[in-house]
C-alpha cells in the first residue's frame, strides 16, 4: 500500500510524508445538514454561529459553480468524498512536548518549533480540523493582543467575533465561501488594540495530513487604530493519489490608521484543491497588504482582495504563481476604491512549466465618489517552456475621471543565450534555470521574511531539478 | 605548475549551424602565459569561435578538436568548461532581473573555484580590491545583472569576474566595442592583471587594434570566413589598421571558390 502511494507520488515534492492517521474523532465522508450541526455542536457553539453555519450550507448547496476560473477542474471535486471534519489531538497546547509525538514530528521536519523561536512573536498549527499547538509570546499579551484559534476566540471573545465574522466576506460571496462558513474549523482570531506594533510577524502553519480531507480554517483579524501586525501563514500535505479540499475564509478588518500585511507561502501537495476567499476593508489612512505566493496545489483560485473604504488608505497585492505538471494557478487581486485619495498597487508574477497554466484575474474599480485615486497594475508571466501557458483576464472599471491608472503586462520567455551566459559561469543547466526563476520571483521574495525567502528559493531550485530533457 | 601542453590548443576545427558551416578547418595554439588576438570583420566567425570553445548548445563541431592543458573540451557541458577554468567575456551579456551582482558573483566563484572560495574577509578583500581597479562603484552589488546596465557597464561587469574567476584562459569577445577610451584602459588593467605573470592564455577578439595598444599581444590571427588566414606579431594588427582586409581575403577565396561557403 505505502509503496503503490509512492509510485503515485508526483514530482520531487518534498513536504508529501504523511502520518497514520490517529483520529479522535472522525466525521464520515460527506456533507449534509445534519453534518453542519454536529461540527457546532461538538465545539459546543452559540445558536447564532448554528444558524449561520446552516443557512450558509443551503446556500452553498443552491449555489451553481463558478463559471469562470477552470470549470473542469471544479466539476471533478467530490464533495461526497471528502471528510469535513477530522480531529487528531483532544487539545490545542501551549507547548511542544504535550503534541502527540507524530504531530509534533511533522511540525519538527517542517521547522515551526525553530522558526518560532528565532523569529516569531506567536504560532498556531492546525493539523487536520483543529489547532494543535497554539502561543504567543507573553509581553504582547500583556499589551492585550489576542492571538487564538478561531474556535477558541469565540468561546472567549464571542462578542467581537459576533460582530465582524461575515462581516468582509459574507457567506452568500461565492459558494465556497459558503462552504467555509457552514463547516469552518481552526483558523486564527487576531485582535491588535489601539496603537500597539507587533513587531515581529505571528504565523499560522497549515497541514492537512488525512487522505480525502476537507480543510476549511476561518481566519479574522482585526488591527485597531493606528496599530500593526504581520501575519505570515504556510501549508503543506502528504501526496495522495485522491483529492483534498482546502478552502479557507480570511477576514481582516484595519481600522484608522492600521496596518496590516498578510503573507502565504502555499506548497499544498498536487492533488489539493486550493479555493481560498481572502479579503480586508482598509478604513481612513489604513493600510492592507497581500503578500501571496503559490507554488502548490492541483488547482488554485484565489484573488486576495481589499475594500478602500476609507480616505487615504493603500492596498497592495504582490504575488507570485508556480504552475508545473498537472497544476492550474488561476490567482489574482480585487481592489476597490470607495473612497477619495486612495491608492493601490498590484503585482503579480507567474512563471509555468512542464504543461502548467497560470491565469491573473485581476479587478480594479474606482467608484464615482472616490476622487483622485492611483492605481498601478503589473503582470508578468514567464514561461519555461512550449507546452505551458499563462493567460491575464485584468478588468478596470474605472467611474470617476480623477483617477489615475497605470497597468503593464509582459509575458516572456527564458531565453537559451541567458542560460548559456550563466553556464558559462559554472553554472548548470537546472541552477541556472533557477536562478532565472528565483531572479523573476525577487520582487516578492524581498517582501517576505528572509527566512521565508530562503525556503521559496530552495523551493523553487528544486522545482526546477530533473527538469531537463 | 607550468605544464607544457599550450592552453588553448585547436585543431582543424570545423562547425556550423544547421547544416551550414561557418567555421572551415581553424587551426590555433595559445601556450601558456601568451595573449594572442583574433581580428576580422563582422561575419567572419569570431564570435562563433568563441561560442564553440565555451560550448554553446546551438553549433555543431563537424570536425576537428578543442583541448584546454590537454583536456578534450568538446565533451563537456559549458559549466564543466567553466569549472575546468574557460572563461568567456560576452560580446552581449545576458541580463537576468532579479539576479543581485553580488549574489551572483558569490555563487560563480563557489561554482568555479569552490565554497572556500566564495565566503569570507578573503573574498570580500579580492572583491573590493578588484572593483577599485576597475572604478566600478560598491552599490554595483545590489543591482541586478546586466539589468539595465549602459555598454560600458556591462563589459567592465565581465571584466569584473574575469578577475574573480582566475579562469586558465579567457576569452573577450569585443570587449573593447563600445567603451571610450578610459574604459579601454581600464579593461585593458584588469585583463593584464588576470592573465600577465600568470600560467594562464587569452584570447582577445576585436575587429579594431585600439584595445592591443593596452593589451600587447603575442600574436596576432586574422580570421576570415570560418579560416586563420594569416598569423603574425603585434604589428600585423597596426597593418590590418592602416590596409583593411582586402589584401587578404583572396587567400581565404581560391578563385574558383564558392563565395558563400
Ligand atoms: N546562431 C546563429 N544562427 C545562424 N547563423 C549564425 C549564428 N551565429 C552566427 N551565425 C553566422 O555565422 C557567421 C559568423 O558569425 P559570428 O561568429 O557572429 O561573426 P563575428 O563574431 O566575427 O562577427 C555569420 O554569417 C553569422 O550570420
Ligand atoms: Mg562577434
Amino acid at each position: 500500500m505505502a509503496a503503490k502511494e509512492a509510485r503515485e507520488a508526483v514530482g520531487e515534492y518534498k513536504a508529501g510524508w504523511h502520518d497514520p492517521e490517529n483520529a479522535t474523532i472522525r466525521f464520515d465522508f460527506g456533507l449534509s445538514e445534519q453534518v453542519v450541526r454536529d461540527i457546532s455542536a461538538l465545539k459546543n457553539e452559540p445558536d447564532w454561529m448554528t444558524e449561520i453555519r446552516v443557512k450558509a450550507f443551503h446556500h452553498f448547496e443552491n449555489r451553481p459553480m463558478p463559471t469562470w476560473g477552470n470549470m473542469s477542474m471544479l466539476e471533478e471535486i467530490d464533495f461526497d468524498s471528502i471528510c469535513y471534519y477530522l480531529r487528531s489531538s483532544d487539545a490545542t497546547e501551549k507547548d511542544w512536548e504535550d503534541v502527540p509525538e507524530n504531530i509534533r514530528d511533522t511540525f519538527d521536519k517542517l521547522g515551526i518549533p525553530e522558526a518560532e523561536q528565532k523569529w516569531l512573536s506567536g504560532v498556531t498549527a492546525q493539523y487536520e480540523s483543529e489547532a494543535v499547538y497554539h502561543s504567543i509570546r507573553e509581553d504582547l499579551e500583556q499589551q492585550g493582543v489576542i492571538f487564538l484559534d478561531m474556535d477558541s476566540g469565540l468561546k472567549e471573545y464571542p462578542e467581537l467575533v459576533k460582530k465582524w465574522f461575515c462581516s468582509v466576506v459574507p457567506y452568500q460571496d461565492n459558494k465556497f465561501s459558503a462552504l467555509n462558513t457552514a463547516v469552518w474549523s481552526g483558523g486564527s482570531f487576531i485582535y491588535v488594540p489601539k496603537g500597539v506594533h507587533v513587531e515581529m510577524p505571528v504565523q499560522a502553519y497549515f497541514r492537512i495530513n488525512a487522505k480525502n480531507m476537507g480543510q476549511f480554517e476561518r481566519t479574522l483579524i482585526i488591527a485597531d487604530e493606528g496599530s500593526s501586525i504581520h501575519y505570515v501563514e504556510g501549508c503543506t500535505a502528504p501526496t495522495y493519489s485522491t483529492d483534498s479540499l482546502h478552502s479557507a475564509v480570511v477576514e481582516l478588518i484595519a481600522l484608522p490608521g492600521a496596518h496590516i500585511r498578510y503573507s502565504t507561502v502555499q506548497n499544498w501537495s498536487a492533488n489539493v484543491y486550493n479555493l481560498v476567499t481572502k479579503r480586508g476593508i482598509a478604513h481612513e489612512n489604513a493600510k492592507i497588504e497581500w503578500v501571496d505566493g503559490n507554488i502548490g496545489s492541483k488547482l488554485t483560485m484565489k484573488y486576495p482582495a481589499v475594500i478602500l473604504k476609507g480616505e487615504g488608505s493603500h492596498a497592495e497585492v504582490i504575488s507570485v504563481a508556480y504552475s508545473g505538471k498537472g497544476q492550474h494557478q488561476d490567482a489574482g487581486a480585487k481592489i476597490h476604491h470607495l473612497a477619495s485619495n486612495t491608492t493601490s498597487k498590484i503585482l503579480s508574477k507567474s512563471i509555468s512549466k512542464d504543461g502548467g497554466r497560470g491565469s491573473y484575474r485581476g479587478m480594479v474599480s474606482v467608484s464615482p465618489k472616490a476622487e483622485n485615486c492611483k492605481l498601478n497594475v503589473v503582470c508578468d508571466a514567464l514561461i519555461l517552456d512550449d507546452g505551458s501557458r499563462s493567460d491575464t483576464y485584468p478588468t478596470m472599471e474605472v467611474a470617476n475621471p480623477s483617477a489615475r491608472c497605470e497597468h503593464e503586462a509582459s509575458v516572456s520567455k527564458v531565453s537559451d543565450e541567458q542560460v548559456f551566459y550563466l553556464m558559462s559561469r559554472g553554472h548548470s543547466e537546472e541552477e541556472a534555470l533557477a536562478m532565472i526563476v528565483n531572479g523573476f520571483f525577487e520582487p516578492f521574495t524581498r517582501e517576505l521574511p528572509m527566512e521565508y525567502a530562503v525556503e521559496l528559493n530552495k523551493l523553487m531550485a528544486l522545482e526546477m531539478e530533473g527538469s531537463i530533457g | 605548475m607550468a605544464s607544457d601542453k599550450p592552453v588553448l590548443d585547436i585543431s582543424n576545427l570545423h562547425a556550423g549551424i544547421d547544416d551550414t558551416p561557418i567555421l572551415r578547418g581553424i587551426e590555433l595554439e595559445i601556450p601558456a602565459g601568451e595573449i594572442h588576438a583574433i581580428m576580422g570583420r563582422n561575419g567572419s566567425g569570431k564570435t562563433t569561435t568563441a561560442n564553440i570553445i565555451m560550448g554553446h548548445p546551438d553549433f555543431e563541431v563537424t570536425d576537428g578538436g578543442v583541448q584546454l592543458d590537454g583536456e578534450d573540451l568538446l565533451e563537456m557541458e559549458p559549466w564543466e568548461r567553466a569549472r575546468a577554468g574557460v572563461f568567456l567575456s560576452f560580446q552581449y551579456p545576458q541580463a537576468v532581473p532579479g539576479l543581485q551582482v553580488g549574489n551572483f558573483l558569490r555563487k560563480s566563484v563557489a561554482a568555479i573555484r569552490g565554497e572556500d572560495e566564495a565566503k569570507g574577509t578573503e573574498f570580500r578583500k579580492k572583491l573590493k580590491n578588484a572593483m577599485t581597479e576597475l572604478d566600478i562603484d560598491r552599490s554595483f552589488l545590489g543591482r541586478y545583472v546586466n539589468d539595465g546596465f549602459s555598454g560600458g557597464e556591462k563589459k567592465r561587469f565581465e571584466i569584473l569576474q574575469l578577475m574573480l574567476l582566475q579562469p586558465k584562459l579567457a576569452i573577450l569577445d569585443e570587449t573593447d566595442s563600445g567603451l571610450d577610451i578610459d574604459g579601454i584602459r581600464t579593461v585593458a588593467k584588469g585583463i593584464n592583471a588576470a592573465v600577465r605573470g600568470t600560467d594562464s592564455g587569452a584570447l582577445i577578439i576585436t575587429h579594431y587594434s585600439r584595445i592591443l595598444e593596452h593589451v600587447q599581444p603575442d600574436r596576432v590571427h586574422v580570421l576570415i570566413k570560418g579560416r586563420i588566414v594569416k598569423s603574425g606579431g603585434p604589428e600585423l594588427a597596426l597593418e590590418l589598421e592602416e590596409r583593411g582586409y582586402e589584401w587578404l581575403e583572396e587567400e581565404a577565396n581560391p578563385p574558383n571558390g564558392n563565395m558563400e561557403g
